[in-house]
């Protein structure tokens, strides 16, 4: 793994994987957003349970992002490695656009459901926090201009953040609680039956692939613009 | 620890004399409390209810208020590289200045916190869980203040960020302490400040060594 962490080595080989990624999301992506809207409506939530589709992936997407954020965080700062800080860096941004997806299809889901937009319940609160989270660590980049030192210091953030990811859900959860229980990933199989799953897998599955086509574009462009800068600095002196 | 007691005497001394936070971030918390009434109206029963929210939400909020001078007046001036030579380290010094803005900031708040709980009509009986939660939680509210005030230390406008990055994380400390006083206030058991308790001292037994390392990796290159 390390040994693709070579920026060098990570262009050539992100370079022959990227249009096979973009091809496999754009597939997944047609596939999954067909049976979307073809599944027949659900006996109890109607024709609104076409929402669950693009929200539950996106909101999966927003938790996995931070979780992959704090890992390369974890490693830029033990092993001093700039490719991971810059895949921190990149992947936070597409976090908080996935973390705004899933709260905003969750509200759109919850006007007809609930009969509003914003309920304080446990997940959704959770989730504007873990927005809040995001934002003060792309503006904590932003705010540092020496990159070294940027990097370091939003690692550490996002290290405070995922040791209090799980203090934030928990308490909130234990403050109040309207939302549905866990209806997937339970003892005993799955709730809900066969026909949403599929679609919701695929759909899943093409969030991932999304992320990850995404964040290496991002990578690649900002190697180049770093690769850019130097080499201006380097004419200029 | 002589060298730790000299710099909590010092930051002390500093906060005290004119111009000192200490008394500026009482003045600002009783502010927040009082404008609250003019907000939401001034309903005896409403107002017995949100009193341990709103004392709690403002108590943090004044708690921002020094914070991003807590090392950066060091930090500008050079004194905080000769305090990293001194036989403190960088956790010494972190658990120092916590100490300092929890004296400063965070202890009087609870001193005075009964005197707008009257005014907000708390009854009797929450008063022992409001001065309680705040004693247990503004520790917590300080040690990781002092982890995002090191964080923030060579940004020029570091003030602004602070609060972004610190307020997400503090929810639960909010939640726990107002928790606490209106489980006082509607006479039931939750455990809430048990929970404070627990966020509490692992906040604290941690933030020195969080601050450090975001103090070391500004004062390196």
């Amino acid at each position: 793994m390390l040994a693709y962490a070579n920026p060098q080595r990570f262009m050539e080989l992100s370079h022959r994987v990227l249009p096979w990624l973009c091809g496999a999301t754009a597939v997944l992506f047609a596939v999954g957003l067909y049976l979307s809207v073809t599944v027949p409506p659900d006996y109890q939530q109607g024709e609104t349970v076409r929402i669950m589709f693009v929200h539950v992936p996106a909101a999966w997407v927003a938790m996995m992002a931070y979780g992959f954020m704090a890992l390369a965080s974890l490693i830029g700062l033990v092993n001093r490695h700039p490719l991971a800080d810059v895949a921190a860096k990149e992947a936070a941004p597409l976090g908080a656009l996935f973390t705004a997806m899933a709260l905003i299809t969750g509200s759109l889901w919850g006007r007809p459901m609930w009969g509003t937009y914003w309920v304080w319940d446990g997940r959704l609160t959770s989730f504007l926090l873990l927005f809040f989270l995001y934002l003060g660590y792309i503006a904590l980049w932003n705010a540092i201009e020496n990159e070294v030192r940027a990097a370091r210091a939003a690692a550490v953030l996002a290290l405070i953040g995922a040791v209090n990811l799980p203090i934030i859900e928990f308490s909130v959860q234990w403050w109040t609680t309207l939302h549905q229980g866990e209806s997937i990933f339970r003892s005993g199989g799955p709730l809900i039956s066969a026909v949403f799953l599929w679609p919701l897998f695929i759909m899943a599955v093409a969030y991932t692939l999304l992320f990850f086509t995404l964040l290496i574009v991002r990578i690649r462009t900002e190697i180049l613009e770093r690769r850019t800068r130097s080499a201006a600095l380097g004419s200029s002196s | 620890m002589r060298a730790a007691a000299a710099l909590l005497a010092r930051d002390l001394r500093i906060a005290t004399r004119a111009g000192g936070s200490a008394v500026l971030a009482l003045a600002f918390f009783a502010a927040v409390v009082t404008l609250l009434p003019f907000g939401i109206g001034s309903d005896p029963k409403l107002l017995a209810r949100v009193a341990g929210g709103v004392i709690w939400v403002a108590a943090v909020l004044a708690n921002l208020l020094g914070l991003d001078r807590l090392f950066q007046a060091d930090y500008e001036d050079g004194n905080l590289d000769l305090l990293a030579l001194s036989p403190l380290g960088f956790e010494g010094i972190a658990a120092a200045k916590i100490v300092a803005h929890w004296l400063i900031t965070g202890l009087p708040l609870t001193v005075i916190a009964p005197l707008l709980a009257l005014l907000l009509n708390l009854p009797p009986s929450a008063y022992p869980a409001l001065l309680l939660s705040l004693l247990i939680g503004t520790p917590a509210v300080s040690a990781l203040g002092s982890a995002a005030a090191a964080l923030t230390l060579s940004i020029r406008r570091g003030g602004l960020l602070l609060p972004l990055l610190l307020l997400p994380l503090l929810a639960p400390v909010v939640i726990f302490g107002a928790g606490a006083v209106l489980a006082q206030v509607d006479r039931v058991e939750n455990g809430a400040i048990w929970f404070l308790a627990a966020i509490s001292a692992v906040t604290i037994l941690l933030s020195p060594f969080v601050t450090a390392a975001a103090l070391r990796l500004n004062l390196s290159d």
